[in-house]
């Protein structure tokens, strides 16, 4: 076992405190774009999936269950972003209307 | 004096011995491209802090995204471009239909739903991975190396039971799934179980070697056991829990999605996932919070299956409810000075949020104060109230959480509660029989008098009966919420 899943965790660990201490201070108001933004960022998967999709030296399997992962993310990655954009633009101040 | 023994290595070797890899120009190119992805995706969550500045933030970690996946199209790996194209241009489609047409009262569901698919993603990149493992080592008689075989068993396992959990969860609230609690004899039992043995199998996958036969079976032996106890472990949850059930889920699919970063070796994986399942445990802790209840009890509470009548109906059994005319209550809102709204899911099943925005501005143009009270469990998700009145442009400084408003009960003329129920019944501060006992609820028995809009006498989803409707100076407006409300606004305006 060499060092690497040492250095998996740590990046793990920072960015899992990172995300409790940033997330803690998103206010009630906007816990509904919140679950559809992290929703739309762990889409990220997309990254795994395209090299399984798409790399020849793996079989008809592998490319099956690539594209349908590349369908499954880019449905939460495209539809997570537009669906966050389109709640966050209805949230307005009063004195703005 | 002896210098330490890296000193006297030579340079070259020092460099190669911390940097196992030496990266050519594109891999260089990829990895920069995660790196800029991690930090917009983190200053993009950020954005979420505050109001105004949410819309930014997510344009950046959108932006994130776009450079992730760039940068991972450049990788050798990757030749054949057609599936990817097919996936892609799919994918897009069917996320912006569902984004555009879909009304905001279903946000749970495609929240839910959205669940499920990233998790699938995760599992099935997991299980092509191993596969993908398997053949290559093979010739050689090489097992997978355990780290490796832990990240995607976990990834595996937790991706599975998130996506028919989600599924479920998905079916409960859109209404082909009957929303009650399903429950039957041992549930509880079977249920742990069944999990344990899902876990079980997760660590005979790292111990034995993938070497063995038997090794594949197991994956998939696992792999079913996750699905089904993600079906098992949602049935006996019920409508009212699902804010707890929909952040836990949302918390595995990051969960997922990190462990999928561990077995690929991928660092913006691991961040990306690691602050949605951050996220996700965030809410589901505020949520069990906001109900006075643990996860435990929530997933295996099994809350309101048998309706809960004997003491809490007998209570009230010599009492009745006084019931008003929209005329009465419409004369009691328009010469109210101060007016407290308080939304439930029953207001996002009748769609009457914009009805409920007319009726405030009615009260407002005659000199009144409204103001919106939000318990953090209306509705079916986190948030849900705040996104419908925001949809029916109630402005989101008039939306006030629980702990600022309660204080404000006591100066209120009247509390208008629409379709809320659990969220304030008094019973949770008062009455220690009660099984929502202890779970923080809106004072909207301190207001000097109280309208309920309530489609029937039956009780809210919990089966309890609320001693609000028998409180003397609470009179309930029965009939759908929306055509009540309607028939309010008109009646303002005359009155």
């Amino acid at each position: 076992m060499g060092i690497t899943p040492f250095l998996q965790l740590y990046v793990f660990l920072l960015a899992a405190f990172l995300g409790y201490q940033m997330i803690t201070r998103v206010p009630a108001l906007l816990h509904t774009p919140l679950m559809s933004a992290t929703n739309a960022i762990s889409g990220i998967s997309l990254v795994g999936s395209l090299v399984a999709a798409g790399a020849t030296d793996r079989g008809a399997l592998s490319v099956t269950l690539g594209v349908i992962a590349v369908t499954a993310a880019t449905i939460n990655v495209v539809g997570g972003f537009m669906i966050t954009d389109r709640m966050l633009k209805m949230f307005k101040r009063q004195d703005k209307k | 004096m002896i210098a330490p023994a890296w000193n006297l290595l030579p340079l070259a070797e020092i460099a190669t011995s911390l940097d196992a890899g030496a990266l050519d120009a594109r891999e260089c190119f990829i990895q920069a491209a995660y790196v800029v992805a991690s930090v917009l995706f983190i200053l993009g969550l950020k954005g979420l802090t505050a109001p105004d500045k949410a819309r930014n933030g997510m344009r950046m970690a959108a932006v994130g995204m776009l450079v992730a996946v760039i940068g991972t199209l450049l990788d050798q790996q990757i030749l054949h471009f057609q599936w990817i194209v097919l996936g892609l241009v799919l994918g897009s489609l069917i996320g912006a239909a569902i984004s555009i047409w879909m009304p905001m009262t279903a946000v749970p569901q495609r929240t839910a739903i959205s669940h499920a698919f990233g998790a699938l993603a995760a599992t099935l990149v997991g299980i092509e991975h191993y596969q993908y493992m398997l053949e290559r080592l093979a010739p050689a008689h090489e097992a997978i190396p355990r780290v490796v075989m832990g990240a995607l068993g976990f990834e595996v396992m937790f991706g599975s039971l998130t996506i028919t959990g989600s599924f479920m969860a998905f079916g409960k609230l859109q209404g082909f799934i009957p929303s009650a609690p399903i429950t039957y004899k041992f549930q509880n039992f079977s249920n742990i179980g069944l999990f344990f043995l899902a876990v079980a199998i997760f660590i005979a996958l790292v111990i034995v070697p993938s070497t063995a036969g038997m090794h594949p079976a197991m994956f998939y032996a696992m792999v079913a056991v996750g699905l089904l106890v993600g079906v098992l472990i949602v049935l006996p949850i019920g409508g009212a829990d699902m804010p707890v059930v929909i952040s836990l889920l949302n918390s595995y699919a990051g969960l997922a999605s990190s462990a999928t970063g561990f077995a690929l070796g991928n660092n913006v994986l691991i961040i990306a996932g690691a602050l949605d399942g951050a996220s996700g445990f965030i809410l589901s802790i505020l949520m069990s919070r906001a109900m006075n209840r643990s996860f435990a009890n929530v997933l295996f509470g099994a809350f309101g299956a048998p309706p809960a009548d004997s003491a809490a109906a007998d209570a009230h059994a010599g009492k009745t409810v006084r019931s008003i005319t929209v005329e009465d209550a419409a004369i009691q809102l328009a010469y109210a000075r101060r007016v407290i709204v308080i939304p439930g899911y029953g207001m996002a099943v009748a769609h009457a949020q914009h009805e409920v925005r007319e009726l405030a501005e009615q009260i407002e143009s005659r000199g009144g104060e409204v103001k919106f009270a939000i318990h953090p469990v209306a509705g079916r998700m986190p948030g849900h109230m705040n996104v419908l009145l925001a949809e029916a442009d109630v402005p989101y400084d008039k939306l006030i959480e629980m702990d600022e408003i309660n204080g404000e009960f006591p100066r209120t003329d009247v509390a208008l509660v629409i379709g809320a129920n659990d969220v304030v019944n008094p019973a949770a501060r008062n009455d220690p029989s009660s099984p929502i006992h202890g779970m923080p609820i809106l004072n909207a028995d301190q207001a000097h008098s109280v309208i309920v809009l309530k489609r029937s006498m039956n009780p809210g989803f919990a089966g309890i009966e609320n001693a609000l409707f028998y409180d003397p100076k609470c009179a309930l407006l029965f009939g759908d919420a929306k055509s009540s409300l309607a028939k309010l606004v008109a009646a303002v305006k005359t009155a």
